[in-house]
């Protein structure tokens, strides 16, 4: 079993006139997809990125170059993220094919390279 | 409403846990900043769940989800009032020597007594009366503006439009939020809020089509607060009980009023085992609550009319006399043309139709009903009923040039075919 990390990218442009109902739905399904994850013994954890704000470093010869980002500059960045056990990449995609997160962005899924397990 | 939280649908959080929440923050700030800012109370709550939006689907629902909220819309509402005040110490002129929030010891938790006066704000004469519905469902429901607007079959901007004028009216008269200080105006007060709840309900509850679903949620809305008000000591009379009555009773019936095609079922059509007898023992308790007063309010009379037919084991078996009795008490009370028209029902069923056709002479011409379509609808009935074929038929063609939802004109189209046939048939 390995551990896969799903970066979940969004536009972050929802409206902020949303129904107090509504929002309760969409938390309820997230809830409902990791719920499902963790009875099969699958789900590890989530984390958020702060929205609105981030800064991009870059060595650009011998100076560092800080700049606003990424908002600014892609249409999707990303949200936060998850991490799963799979046995491989054809299962993190079974577990992530329901995640309520398509239904607002793209999700990439990674398998995390333990230390010196050599794959 | 249950009343026990039910969990399972929704994940860990009990249904209409936001909503809810949304409603007892927006009077929780309200009561803390002044009704002059129930703006920014709104804001913030909005705010706190939207953020709430973005984390929880990642971290998971916190332990206390209320208690999460309100701390996030408290320190919004807390940054945005310190900004306010430097602001204002730049701009001396500015400074209406309103006095610091102190931050600490700011939330001591009494929803109830919270909802109640924000309840009687809401509600306040002085607020238009078209607007008064709408700001109810929002600042003390926590209805979205769309599902407002879906409810009651408006658009959403005009929706939006009454409330912001609610909240205009509010900072510019200085609504205070306090309850009535004495129990006459207290009374005159309590009318209001009982007459929008009304209202409330009967948006939610009429025929038209929209949302199902946020219809009946306007209509539950309704009954809690009513509950809330039949609840508190300051607020418990027998009207509220009777209110509460009729409306639990009627909304036994919310499910059985629509059959499969969507069409509206009339009382005598309904499947009465699809009622919902837990809202009728609630809607009888409350109306053996109502008795006893002197008062005798619209509600009394009404309930009781709700209440003989919950009551009643058939259609057929319905006490009739009791049923006309009871309208002719309410339009003593209150002349209303459509109390008239379903007092004519009860004259058909007991008298015959030509009976039935006699008492809506009286309302036949009403401008009120002008656009009734219900009216030629029953009409054509009683016509029916008496044999007469091309009068029945020419009502039917009238009520179908008035406004009714796509499925009941489908109905009543059907009705009106199945007459020509017939006819062409003889």
């Amino acid at each position: 079993m390995a551990k896969f990390m799903l970066i979940l990218r969004d536009s972050g442009d929802f409206d902020p006139g949303i129904g107090a109902e509504e929002i309760q739905k969409i938390i309820a399904r997230y809830q409902k997809w990791r719920a499902g994850l963790e009875a099969k013994g699958k789900v590890a954890d989530g984390q958020k990125l702060s929205d609105g704000e981030g800064r991009i470093v870059r060595r650009d010869g011998r100076s560092l170059a800080v700049s606003d980002g990424p908002f600014a500059e892609s249409k999707e960045v990303v949200g936060g993220y998850f991490t799963l056990l799979a046995a491989d990449y054809d299962e993190a995609v079974e577990l992530s094919k329901d995640c309520p997160h398509l239904d607002f962005g793209s999700i990439e899924i990674r398998k995390i390279d333990e230390l010196g397990s050599g794959d | 409403m249950s009343s026990a939280p039910v969990t399972d649908e929704t994940h860990g959080l009990v249904d209409h846990l936001f909503r809810r929440k949304a409603g007892e923050m927006v009077a929780a700030l309200t009561r803390l900043f002044g009704p002059e800012r129930i703006e920014l109370a709104e804001e913030v709550v909005q705010e706190a769940m939207v953020s709430a939006l973005g984390s929880w689907p990642f971290h998971g629902i916190p332990e206390n989800p209320g208690g999460w909220l309100l701390a996030v819309a408290k320190n919004r509402a807390l940054d945005r009032l310190r900004r306010e005040s430097a602001f204002r110490r730049k701009v001396p002129l500015l400074d209406r020597g309103e006095r610091e929030v102190p931050a600490a010891a700011l939330f001591e938790w009494e929803p109830r007594d919270d909802q109640l006066r924000m309840m009687f704000i809401c509600c306040h004469p002085e607020i238009p009366t078209e607007s008064r519905v709408a700001l109810t469902l929002r600042a003390v429901g926590g209805f979205s503006v769309e599902e407002i607007a879906r409810a009651l079959l408006a658009r959403a901007e005009a929706v939006a439009q009454r409330i912001v004028r609610a909240k205009r009216t509010i900072r510019e008269r200085k609504l205070p939020l306090e309850m009535p200080a004495t129990r006459a105006l207290l009374d005159e007060r309590l009318d209001s809020v009982l007459e929008v709840l009304y209202l409330m309900f009967n948006e939610g509850y009429t025929a038209g089509g929209g949302d199902d679903l946020v219809r009946e949620e306007v209509c539950l809305e309704a009954i809690r607060l009513g509950e809330l008000l039949a609840s508190s000591p300051a607020t418990r009379r027998r009207r509220v009980h009777a209110l509460l009555a009729l409306l639990l009773l009627q909304s036994s019936r919310f499910r059985a009023r629509r059959n499969e095609d969507g069409r509206m079922l009339v009382l005598s059509e309904q499947d009465r085992g699809r009622w919902d007898r837990e809202r009728i023992a609630r809607g009888f308790h409350h109306f053996e609550e109502s008795i006893g007063g002197r008062e005798l309010s619209r509600f009394h009379v009404e309930a009781a009319i709700a209440a003989v037919h919950a009551g009643a084991e058939s259609f057929e078996r319905t006490d009739w006399r009791r049923v006309i009795e009871l309208y002719d008490e309410l339009l003593a009370i209150r002349p209303s043309p459509i109390a008239a028209l379903n007092r004519s029902v009860a004259v058909a069923k007991l008298e015959g139709a030509k009976a039935g056709l006699d008492a809506l002479e009286s309302v036949a011409n009403d401008p009120r009903l002008r656009d009734y379509a219900l009216l030629p609808a029953l009409q054509g009935d009683y016509w029916l009923e008496l044999g007469d074929r091309p009068r029945a038929a020419a009502a039917f063609e009238r009520a179908l040039t008035m406004p009714m939802s796509s499925p009941e004109k489908d109905f009543l189209r059907e009705k009106l075919e199945r007459l020509r046939r017939e006819r062409r048939d003889e």
